[in-house]
C-alpha cells in the first residue's frame, strides 16, 4: 500500500533498527495489534461479568462510559497531532481555562448558547496559541505546551483562586447529564460521532495520509510539497477544540468549576492514545486502537471500581498495560529474527 | 425520564425479591446486611485510616452493617465521582464522604439519593444539595470550652495564661478564641488571660512569639495555641528555655507532631477531633438515616451510638462532639495514625 511506497527505501536494508517500522511493513501487523486490544477489551469484559453482579446492567454500564467519554474526545486528535510527530501537553489546562470563563460568562449572566460559544473558542484561542508557538516561531511542540500547560492554568488560579463558580443555567447540564435516549448518553453518542468523524479524516483522507507522511519524514513530507507547517497547525486547533468540548461537558457534569478542574488529564489522555498503538515517537497509529484502549481503560476502571479496589492498584494495572503496549512490539522485533534464524 | 425507568426497573427488582423472599429465608440474610461506603478524600492518608477504624468498630457495634471503604488516589473530585458512580452501579445503602469540592460533586451525589442511597458528609462537607446531612468534627463554643479546660486542669489555683495563635486575621482561631473568653469568664474566674501574640503558622515567627512571651510574663502557667504550628513551636520553646514543669503548653495538636513534647513535659495535653470517633459517628448516622430509624431534617436528633446524639441545625449540620484530648497515655497510640 501506499504505507509501503513511503518507507520503500529502508525496506530492503535498515541500517538502525527504529521499531515503530514495524507497523509500517504491513497492514497485518496493525491489525493484529488492535485485533490484541480487542481481546483484551473482551477479556476484560467476561471476567467482569464473573467478578461482579452488578456488572451486567446498561444503566451501570451507561455510568461507566463517563469514565472515558471526555478523555476520548480530546484522545482523538491528539492521536493525530502525535502521529504527526507533535505532542499537546496543555489540553487539561485547556479544560481549566476554558470552564473558569465559562464559569465567569455564566455569573455574569450568560444563556447556555453562549456558554458553548465560549466553551468552543476558548478552546480554539488556545489551540491557537500552541499552534502559533510551535509551527510559527519552530519550537518544539513538548517545550511549548509544557509552558502553556502552567500558562492556561495559572490564568484559572488567578481568576478563581480558591473560589469557585457555581451558579451554571439549568439547561447546561443536558451535556454532561442528558441522555439521548434511553442509556445513551449525549456524551457516549458524541464519543461514537468524533470517532467516526477522526476515522475517516485519518484513515480516508489526503490530509491524513499527510499526517502519517509528517510523522514518518517530516522533511520528506515538505519536500514532497506538503505544508506540513499548515497540516501541524490545523491539528493544534483541533486538540483545543476537543479540549473545548471536553470542557463544556465536563463542566456541565461536574454543574461547577475549580481551577484544579481536570487536573492530570494531559497524562490520560497520551495514556489513552499510546496504549491505542499510537507510536509515541510519530508515524503509525489508529483511530480504532484508541477506541479499543479507551474500552479498555474505562472497563478497567469500572470493573475494579464495582470490586472496590483502590485506585492505585488501578494506576498499576494500567501502568502494566502501557509499558506491555511499548514492550510488546519490540521485544517482538528482536526474537522473530532468532526465531526464524532457528527455523531456518 | 430515564430515572423513571430506572425506579421502575428498581422497583421490579425489589418486587422480585420480595417474593423470592418468601420462598427462601436465606436470601433474607443477604438482603438484611446493610452496605456503607466510606469514601475519603484519598487513599493512604493515616487520619483517614484511623476514620475507617472507627468506622469499622461501629460496624461490628452494629452487627448486620458492611463497611466499604475506599476513595480515590489523589485528592479530586473527579476521582470521588468515579469512585461514586461505581457504588451507586453496586447499590450500597449509604454513602458518607468527607468531600475533596464541595460543589462538583454535588450532581453525582444527587444522582445517588435520587437512587435511594442516603448521603451523607463528614469531617469535609458537600453543599446543602448534595447530601442528608452534614457531620463536623466540633463547634466553636466545644473548642473555645475544651482549650480552656485543658489550661485550667493544669493549674488548679488560676493564674497567668497566654494565647499564642496562627495569624491575627485567622477566621478560624479568632473564633475559638472568643468562644474560651466566654467560657473563661463564666466558669475559671481565678485564670487571667495576659496577652493573645500571633506566630502566623510559621514555625521561626512562633517560635520567636514564644520566647517573648516567656520573658514578658514571668508568673505564664500556660501558653494555648490553637494551631498545630504555633503549638509544637511553644512546646519547643518552653523545653529550650528549661521552663518544663513551670509552663504547660496547650491547645490544637497533632499527635504525630506532639508525642515527643508530651513525654518531655511541656506539653501536658492537647486536643484535636479524633478521627476513630468520626468514623464511628459517621457510620452510627449513616446507619441510622439509611434504616429510617432517623430522618435528616432541622431541630432532627440522630443518634451516634455511644457518642450519644447529634442534633441538625437549620442547614442540617450536625456535630460529633468536643475535641478528643491527647495526653501521656494515649498520645502514642495516636501519633502512629496522624
Amino acid at each position: 500500500m501506499s504505507d509501503a511506497t513511503l518507507s520503500s527505501p529502508s525496506t530492503t536494508a535498515t541500517p538502525r533498527n527504529i521499531p515503530d517500522r514495524l507497523h509500517r511493513r504491513g497492514a497485518r501487523a496493525l491489525k493484529s495489534w488492535e485485533f490484541l486490544l480487542a481481546l483484551v477489551a473482551v477479556a476484560i469484559f467476561v471476567i467482569n461479568c464473573f467478578a461482579s453482579p452488578y456488572f451486567l446492567d446498561p444503566w451501570n454500564l451507561s455510568d461507566a462510559t463517563f469514565n472515558f467519554t471526555e478523555l476520548g474526545f480530546i484522545a482523538f486528535p491528539m492521536a493525530m497531532l502525535i502521529i504527526a510527530g507533535e505532542i499537546d501537553l496543555s489540553v487539561a489546562s485547556i479544560i481549566a481555562i476554558t470552564s473558569t470563563l465559562m464559569g465567569a460568562a455564566a455569573a455574569a449572566g450568560a444563556g447556555v448558547g453562549l456558554l458553548v460559544a465560549i466553551g468552543l473558542g476558548t478552546g480554539l484561542i488556545c489551540g491557537a496559541f500552541n499552534a502559533l508557538m510551535v509551527t510559527g516561531f519552530g519550537l518544539p511542540s513538548i517545550v511549548v505546551t509544557i509552558g502553556t500547560m502552567s500558562l492556561y492554568r495559572g490564568f484559572s488560579y488567578i481568576i478563581l483562586g480558591s473560589n469557585a463558580y457555581t451558579d451554571y443555567p439549568a439547561g447546561l447540564a443536558y451535556f454532561g447529564q442528558g441522555y439521548v435516549f434511553w442509556v445513551f448518553s449525549f456524551e457516549l453518542v458524541l464519543f461514537v460521532a468524533l470517532a467516526i468523524a477522526f476515522a475517516i479524516l485519518l484513515h480516508a483522507t489526503r490530509f491524513g495520509r499527510a499526517v502519517y507522511a509528517i510523522g514518518n519524514n517530516p522533511v520528506g513530507a515538505r519536500f514532497s510539497g506538503i505544508r506540513t507547517g499548515r497540516i501541524k497547525a490545523i491539528l493544534f486547533l483541533l486538540t483545543g477544540l476537543l479540549s473545548g468540548v471536553a470542557a463544556i461537558c465536563l463542566t456541565s457534569r461536574l454543574g461547577s468549576t475549580r481551577p484544579s478542574i481536570a487536573f492530570g488529564w494531559e497524562l490520560q489522555v497520551v495514556t489513552m492514545t499510546v496504549l491505542g498503538g499510537v507510536s509515541i515517537l510519530g508515524g503509525s497509529g489508529s483511530i480504532l486502537g484508541v477506541v479499543l484502549a479507551a474500552l479498555v481503560i474505562g472497563l478497567v476502571t469500572f470493573g475494579f471500581g464495582l470490586l472496590n479496589v483502590p485506585g492505585i492498584v488501578m494506576s498499576i494495572f494500567i501502568g502494566l498495560l502501557l509499558i506491555g503496549v511499548i514492550a510488546l512490539p519490540r521485544l517482538y522485533a528482536r526474537l522473530k529474527p532468532r526465531v526464524a534464524a532457528r527455523r531456518g | 425520564m430515564n430515572i423513571t425507568r430506572k425506579t421502575f426497573l428498581r422497583g421490579l427488582t425489589t418486587a422480585t425479591l420480595a417474593a423470592g423472599l418468601m420462598m427462601t429465608t436465606s436470601a433474607m440474610a443477604q438482603a438484611k446486611e446493610m452496605r456503607i461506603a466510606v469514601v475519603v478524600k484519598a487513599l493512604g492518608i493515616g487520619f483517614f485510616d484511623a476514620v475507617d477504624k472507627g468506622a469499622e468498630k461501629a460496624a461490628s457495634e452494629l452487627g448486620d452493617v458492611k463497611i466499604i471503604y475506599t476513595g480515590p488516589t489523589n485528592t479530586t473530585a473527579e476521582g470521588q465521582i468515579q469512585v461514586i458512580n461505581s457504588l451507586i452501579a453496586q447499590h450500597v445503602d449509604a454513602i458518607a464522604i468527607s468531600a475533596n469540592d464541595q460543589d462538583a460533586l454535588v450532581p453525582v451525589l444527587k444522582k445517588a439519593m435520587k437512587r435511594g442511597i442516603t448521603v451523607i458528609s463528614f469531617d469535609s462537607g458537600v453543599a446543602k444539595a448534595g447530601r442528608e446531612m452534614q457531620l463536623d468534627d466540633s463547634s466553636t463554643p466545644l473548642i473555645g470550652k475544651t482549650l480552656i479546660k485543658m489550661a485550667a486542669d493544669n493549674m488548679p489555683d488560676g493564674g497567668e495564661v497566654a494565647v499564642l495563635s496562627a495569624s491575627a486575621t485567622a477566621t478560624n482561631q479568632n473564633a475559638w478564641i472568643d468562644a474560651m473568653k466566654i467560657a473563661m469568664k463564666a466558669d475559671y474566674p481565678k485564670i487571667k488571660l495576659v496577652s493573645v501574640v500571633y506566630g502566623d503558622d510559621l514555625s521561626d515567627k512562633s517560635y520567636r512569639q514564644a520566647q517573648g512571651l516567656i520573658k514578658k510574663y514571668p508568673d505564664l502557667k500556660t501558653i494555648i495555641a490553637p494551631s498545630t504550628v504555633a503549638i509544637s513551636a511553644a512546646s519547643q520553646a518552653v523545653e529550650d528555655a528549661k521552663m518544663t514543669g513551670k509552663i504547660n503548653v496547650t491547645g490544637l495538636g497533632l499527635p504525630s507532631q506532639m508525642a515527643a513534647h508530651v513525654k518531655t513535659g511541656a506539653s501536658k495535653s492537647f486536643a484535636l477531633w479524633n478521627p476513630i470517633d468520626l468514623g464511628y459517628a459517621a457510620t452510627m448516622v449513616a446507619y441510622n438515616l439509611a434504616a429510617k430509624k432517623a430522618k435528616a431534617a432541622p431541630g432532627a436528633k440522630i443518634g451516634m451510638g455511644k457518642m450519644g446524639d447529634t442534633t441538625l441545625n437549620k442547614d442540617n449540620v450536625g456535630v460529633m462532639g468536643k475535641p478528643f484530648v491527647f495526653d501521656a497515655s494515649n498520645v502514642d497510640k495516636y501519633a502512629k495514625m496522624f
